[in-house]
């Protein structure tokens, strides 16, 4: 496949908060299908390089493309980059739905208006065409008789799903999941774990911010490492756990007890 | 029914009066508030400096004290003004603003409350967690639809509160238009106690149309509490 259908690459993402550089310049490329799972203990960057990909954070340097459409930067007057195209950034970001790790679900609209609301308001999508798809993917998610539920009244597993149903109706090009376990009780993980491995196995592309060790080394294509900011490991799961070649990840994946 | 005097119909165009200008005062003050709070937010160091100079002086000065300066004290500067423009324009830009006590009024109220409005937004709109707002950026909204579909309607419930007692508040500050020549219900009925002495015939009915229209706001207050509730949690 060639590098202008990919549905995701970000070249050489720099990012610098103040005087710390966070990313170093980390690149990825996701091709249809692929489930990418980005590791690495906790200050190593992962979720800002996540973030740099839909602009949540804007890379201090490094490119974005969504099936070869590349984000245009500019410098302002205060000598800051930002993107040239507000409307880019938005028809970007629409087809990157994101899962986040505290669910962000629209607090004040039930599990059913959550779900049709950026469908219809972003995509445009007529009300009674949204409902019906939200419906099959509440009933992929296993939500469907709690579709007017508020997000408050619901556990955090059923949130989380919940979210996943939202990031679905938008039938995004690849999907960012953000540490989507790391808010849960653990009885909780499990649930969600099950819907991510049925998109995985379905064909969705996915990048995955996880702590869940299983989830990268038996679910996704590919693992990548990150420690200070760099690209310390990077490979199939399968060679990667088997033979890793940096002594880091080595001891990053073998239990200390 | 009391006849009052023959002053009830009076009172009460008075007290039409009073709602009207109650109103339009709130229009003006939700929507300075609005404007203000969001400049208190923004990192423009202008907008948020004449944002916090506004309700710093505002708050701190008396009510009826900048009623009596932007009263007066605007009729003067709108007379200068067109004056300066007389002269300058060689008599060609000639206009005269009768200036309107009613307007006037409206415009002082609103003044004031949007001050005091501000604060309550600015509270309101950081009450609502990041995290909802960046859900609405990650699907493509626009900023305006971010506002308007999220930020808005999650920040209305924390406001409310504040903007209840503003209103109250509001309601009974009106009582001091009278002061600058508002027929207003407590302008009529001080004339009215004059002309007859007779004054608790004329001030018990408007306390008592007061106590209503506080009681009327209070009842639509807790309506609007719950439908700006929807999805929260009673803890």
């Amino acid at each position: 496949m060639g590098q202008q259908d990919a549905p995701l690459i970000a070249t050489d993402i720099h990012k610098q908060f103040g005087d710390v550089e966070v990313l170093k310049g980390i690149s990825l490329e996701a091709h249809k299908g692929d489930v990418i799972s980005v590791i690495g203990s906790s200050g190593s960057g992962k979720s800002t390089f996540l973030r740099c990909m839909n602009l949540l954070e804007i890379p201090t340097s490094g490119d974005v493309q969504v099936h070869g459409d590349k984000v245009l930067f500019k410098v302002n007057r205060k000598g800051v980059r930002e993107p040239a195209d507000r409307r880019q950034v938005e028809r970007l970001r629409s087809q990157l739905s994101m899962v986040f790790q505290s669910f962000n679900l629209w607090a004040h609209m039930t599990v059913m208006e959550n779900i049709i609301e950026a469908p219809i308001h972003v995509l445009g999508v007529s009300r009674k065409e949204a409902r019906e798809r939200a419906e099959e993917h509440l009933n992929r998610v296993g939500l469907y008789d709690r579709k007017d539920y508020y997000p408050a009244h619901m556990s955090g597993g059923q949130q989380q799903r919940a979210a996943i149903a939202r990031a679905l109706a938008m039938n995004p090009e690849v999907m960012l999941f953000d540490e989507p376990t790391s808010a849960l009780d653990p009885e909780l993980v499990g649930e969600v774990l099950k819907v991510m491995r049925g998109l995985a196995e379905e064909g969705r592309t996915m990048v995955v911010v996880t702590h869940e060790m299983a989830f990268a080394r038996d679910v996704s294509n590919k693992v990548m490492y990150l420690h200070q900011g760099k690209i310390e490991e990077y490979g199939n799961p399968k060679e990667v756990f088997e033979n890793p070649k940096s002594e880091r990840f080595k001891q990053f994946i073998t239990p200390s007890y | 029914m009391l006849d009052l005097h023959g002053y009830g119909p009076s009172i009460m165009r008075g007290a039409i009066l009073t709602i009207e200008l109650a109103f339009l005062s709130l229009l003006l003050a939700l929507v300075l508030g609005l404007i203000t709070a969001s400049a208190k937010l923004s990192h423009n160091v202008i907008s948020k400096g004449i944002a916090t100079f506004y309700t710093t002086i505002i708050r701190g000065v008396p009510d009826l004290v900048l009623m009596l300066l932007l009263f007066y004290g605007g009729q003067w500067a709108l007379v200068e003004l067109s004056d300066w423009a007389f002269e300058v324009s060689d008599g060609r830009i000639d206009f005269f603003i009768q200036f309107n006590s009613f307007v006037s009024g409206v415009v002082v109220i609103g003044f004031i409350f949007g001050a005091y409005m501000a604060e309550t937004f600015r509270g309101a709109f950081m009450a609502v967690e990041g995290g909802q707002i960046e859900a609405g950026k990650a699907y493509g909204m626009t900023g305006w639809q971010v506002f308007k579909r999220i930020l808005f309607p999650q920040m209305m419930r924390h406001a409310l509160p504040g903007i209840g007692n503003n209103w109250q508040v509001l309601l009974k500050t009106t009582a001091l238009v009278s002061v600058i020549g508002l027929e207003d219900m407590v302008k009529l009925a001080v004339e009215a106690a004059k002309t007859t002495y007779e004054p608790f015939i004329f001030f018990i009915p408007v306390a008592f149309i007061y106590l209503s229209l506080t009681a009327i706001s209070e009842w639509t207050l807790k309506w609007l509490k719950n439908h700006y509730s929807a999805g929260v949690v009673e803890g």
